[in-house]
């Protein structure tokens, strides 16, 4: 049995990662890309499990919709939506070669994150001072387990967003890795268009 | 064609596509502020819309076209899939449009076939079931 070698063509295009690839485009982003198809998949199953549940009465405790508190909740989707927009400034940053404001638009991106994910506890402790816990309905559970994994991808966003950071300060991240901020940057803008989602199926639009 | 000039065409294509695509210039600063200023007023009128009116009909679509134009903008501005190659276009696409047909047959699904008739018998307007098993 003889093994086939595919070749990368001479002309084919060399990444920031300083390698040719067969698609010629950069592997890194596309495996991000596939990523983040999937991840619609998962978001999509627990978005549909909270509909389903959240139209039927609960047993016990209050519903998740009387507890709701818009404004609050509405301008932690605003802060959210204004982390994309810095987080694209971060990465226009850094491909022009200006580490230092690259730098200052990650860490806000991060300090922008936390206040998302500051807030997400706080309703969840205010939902469980009203007698919301995890397990009191269906509907919590639902709601907890669907909001809670966005706000643990959130989390490791700012992690990742940290690390960046660090690695800029170390001197790891050149303009020719910039590529490296632009898939923290997909992942990040991704947690933000699941938000836009949430928000307005769960919070704003029920029965 | 050998399997190695197959590769070799492959690669010629989606580096075109790579030159006429990635390397595309990216918005300037100011176009991306204006872009999260037109996000924040979406968001304005869809917090503003259940405090006017009932969302409900025609308000309910407005909200869910509101929501679909918050996504995309996002998507192709700030991801920039509007400036990639078509490849990571056709990926996450292909998993949306995926997640959106698998859940909606399984939310119709539970609906119309599952055990626990309840939403069927608001649509009704019967009381729910098992409300009675309360009292």
């Amino acid at each position: 049995m003889s093994d086939t070698v595919i070749h990368a063509p001479a002309n084919a295009p060399e990444h920031s990662s300083g390698h040719h690839t067969s698609t010629g485009l950069s592997n890194e982003k596309l495996a991000m890309w596939g990523f983040l198809g999937s991840e619609c998949l998962l978001f999509g199953a627990l978005i549909s499990t909270f509909l389903l549940y959240r139209s039927k009465e609960p047993h016990q405790g209050p519903a998740v919709a009387d507890l709701y508190d818009i404004e609050f909740t509405s301008v932690s989707s605003f802060v959210l939506l204004m982390s994309s927009m810095t987080m694209v400034l971060a990465l226009a940053a850094i491909q022009r070669g200006e580490h230092r404001r690259a730098r200052t638009w990650l860490l806000t991106t991060a300090l922008l994150g936390s206040t998302f994910v500051a807030g997400q506890v706080y309703e969840f402790t205010a939902f469980y001072r009203e007698g919301l816990g995890f397990t009191t309905n269906i509907q919590s559970s639902a709601f907890y387990v669907l909001t809670g994994f966005h706000g643990v991808h959130v989390t490791i966003g700012i992690v990742m967003l940290v690390s960046l950071v660090v690695m800029s300060l170390r001197g790891k991240l050149p303009t020719e890795r910039s590529e490296t901020v632009e898939i923290v940057g997909l992942y990040w803008h991704f947690v933000d268009i699941v938000w836009i989602l949430i928000f307005t199926i769960v919070y704003l639009i029920h029965p | 064609m050998s399997l190695q000039d197959a590769a070799h065409a492959g690669a010629a294509a989606a580096h075109e596509e790579t030159v006429s695509g990635v390397g595309h210039e990216h918005p300037s600063d100011g176009k991306y502020v204006q872009i999260a200023i037109f996000l924040g007023v979406i968001t304005a009128m869809e917090v503003a819309i259940p405090y006017i009116t009932e969302v409900s009909g025609i308000w309910l679509a407005v909200m869910l076209v509101l929501m679909v134009i918050k996504f995309f903008v996002v998507v192709a501005w700030f991801m920039h899939l509007k400036f990639d190659s078509s490849l990571f276009r056709r990926l996450f696409v292909g998993g949306l449009v995926l997640a959106v047909l698998v859940y909606l047959a399984a939310l119709t699904s539970f609906q119309y076939f599952g055990d626990d008739t309840t939403s069927v018998d608001e649509r009704r307007g019967d009381p729910p079931a098992g409300a009675e098993a309360d009292h």
